[in-house]
């Protein structure tokens, strides 16, 4: 009995090695290590990293970069996470309906998803594009001044928002999509054969049978708030003047720019701290789901 | 399927011009970069429907950097990563799966860390271990951090789950090792989950930009992500005839297979995503 327990047990131990081994060099040590080089300084050639403690946080307090990126990335969230997962249900309940054209609206919305967005960055360049970009002469057709949209400290946060937005809306959409026709049709009959208004029927039936699809696009969208930076790199480089450095860009910046990987890695707790606060207010919510049910 | 709820008369007018209108929105970018790149650099900022066609810019985007170079590297990261994803998941799933022993949970849990804790967010830690272990500057340092999904377990482990346990005993009778079972009841039912997983991993990688970009240096490294933005970054005077060309190029392979199995690709999607 124990020797052929103990016989699974190595089965199941040498199946999972390879990954358990790669997870931990990858993802466990590095966030260990990570904190750990947070409470030293940057090795530089003449001066050896040492323990300083909490300076480097201490001199996060007092860096308005990491501020302004901190409050950016609040504004990227706000803006990107609710449009988003309503423009996402908003598509999907339309290209459920049997409209004219149905397919053809899925795959355009559907397409972003699979355009790098590195590429697609390049394209919305030319959109925001003062005097001629695209949107300059949209709105110069209806006599109507443009903004220089990525060029001021106004509008840039604004504008690869906006990006994200598009960019991840139709990727939602799938899931929505997915959940929608798990929906009994009988469902509708029985709420149609109670008098139930369409506004009705979506309020009452529809969106609390998608709860649990918009907690699991509601985690994916607040994750990919703080991880979907690639158009930056394109698009503004963080600037004007900071106004679009998100939380993760500016520990590259700090990291790969300046080299300082002391305070990169200090950044980097912050955000794995801020993962982990996701984390635990999803496992909450799962929790109470799972109890619901 | 029953449509008590459909839309009727003056709402569905309404609601499928509006499907079309945030549809026509959404496809924009792509329908102006394959009209620049099919047209002379004059009219990549005035639409004349009658405007020339032209393939020329791709072959000055292709002249403009090493694409060749480019499309292989991509293509050898893509499928050394889902390669090594699909060996190393089936077999952890397996184990998650169909084993009980002690310190499943914790070990799970593990797991699941990286689906928060991506290999993104560690970048800084991460290139210094790529420079400890010597492989800075090459696909496999690429690669390497993608290699056990947390996602592609969790996936696989679900989908075994659900295979009957009378047909894993019948094999077992029959004298088939452990591995042996995996992979003659296990891996073959699950094979739609494999191909949704394959989906998903092939246009994560085939897309992913800051990783790649902080561990290359190199012509002889660089995936096309990378290459792109090099290219695009060049102070030549903003080029749009060839930047949406070459954009073009590095989305097409992907492009093409999603025109080619749109049902296909986003039921795929689809499956993936039901938990």
């Amino acid at each position: 009995m124990t020797s052929s327990a103990n016989r699974t047990w190595t089965h199941a131990w040498l199946m999972l090695a390879p990954s358990l081994a790669l997870l931990a060099l990858f993802t466990h040590w590095p966030a260990i290590a990570t904190f750990i080089d947070s409470f030293y300084s940057t090795p530089r050639p003449r001066r050896p990293s040492r323990f300083v403690g909490m300076d480097n946080f201490e001199q996060m307090l007092t860096d308005p970069v990491f501020w302004q990126a901190m409050s950016n990335n609040f504004w990227f969230a706000v803006g990107t996470i609710p449009v988003s997962i309503a423009l996402a249900l908003l598509m999907a309940i339309w290209v459920n309906d049997k409209i004219a054209g149905r397919t053809l609206a899925r795959m355009a919305f559907f397409t972003p998803t699979v355009l790098p967005m590195i590429a697609v960055a390049n394209i919305w360049l030319f959109f925001y594009t003062p005097q001629y970009g695209l949107l300059a002469q949209v709105l110069g057709a209806f006599g109507m001044n443009s903004p220089n949209w990525l060029g001021s400290k106004d509008t840039a946060l604004f504008a690869v928002t906006v990006v994200a937005v598009w960019k991840e809306a139709g990727f939602f959409m799938i899931f929505y999509l997915a959940a929608l026709q798990t929906v009994s049709p009988s469902l509708a009959e029985a709420a149609a054969l109670e008098g139930a208004s369409r506004w009705t029927y979506f309020r009452r039936v529809q969106f609390p049978l998608l709860m649990p699809t918009t907690l699991f696009v509601l985690v994916n969208a607040v994750i990919g708030a703080f991880r979907t930076i690639d158009h930056i790199f394109v698009m503004t480089r963080g600037g004007p003047d900071n106004a679009t450095a998100l939380l993760l860009y500016y520990i590259y910046q700090v990291g790969f720019s300046f080299w300082d990987t002391g305070y990169a890695a200090a950044l980097t707790v912050v955000l794995l701290a801020l993962l982990g606060l996701i984390a635990l207010v999803q496992y909450g919510l799962l929790e109470r789901r799972i109890h619901y049910r | 399927m029953s449509d008590v709820y459909a839309p009727r008369g003056l709402a569905r007018i309404l609601e499928t011009a509006g499907a079309w209108l945030l549809a026509l929105l959404w496809i924009a970018p792509l329908a102006y970069a394959v009209w620049t790149a099919f047209h002379p650099p004059e009219f990549s900022t005035r639409f004349e429907l009658f405007a020339p066609l032209t393939l020329e810019n791709f072959a000055r985007a292709w002249e403009a950097a090493p694409f060749a170079r480019y499309f292989l590297n991509t293509f050898v990261l893509v499928t050394v990563i889902l390669a090594c994803q699909l060996v190393l998941c089936t077999l952890a799933a397996f184990a998650f799966a169909r084993y009980a022993f002690p310190g499943q949970t914790l070990v799970f849990a593990l797991v699941l860390a990286q689906l928060m804790i991506m290999p993104d967010v560690l970048i800084v830690e991460n290139y210094r271990t790529m420079g400890r272990i010597g492989i800075l500057d090459s696909i496999p340092a690429i690669g390497l951090p993608y290699m056990a999904s947390a996602f592609g377990i969790f996936l696989l482990r679900q989908t075994f789950k659900t295979v009957p346990r009378e047909l894993d005993d019948a094999a077992r009778v029959e004298g088939a090792t452990p591995l042996q079972v995996l992979w003659r009841v296990y891996v073959p039912l699950g094979r739609p989950v494999y191909v949704a997983y394959g989906l998903v991993s092939v246009s994560y990688h085939w897309n992913n930009f800051l990783w790649p970009l902080i561990v290359t240096n190199s012509v002889e490294a660089r995936p096309l992500t990378v290459g792109l933005q090099v290219f695009s970054s060049t102070d030549q005077g903003v080029d749009w005839s060839i930047i949406c060309a070459a954009t073009l190029l590095t989305a097409a392979p992907l492009l093409i297979g999603f025109l080619l199995f749109q049902r296909q690709f986003v039921q795929s999607f689809m499956r993936a995503g039901i938990k």
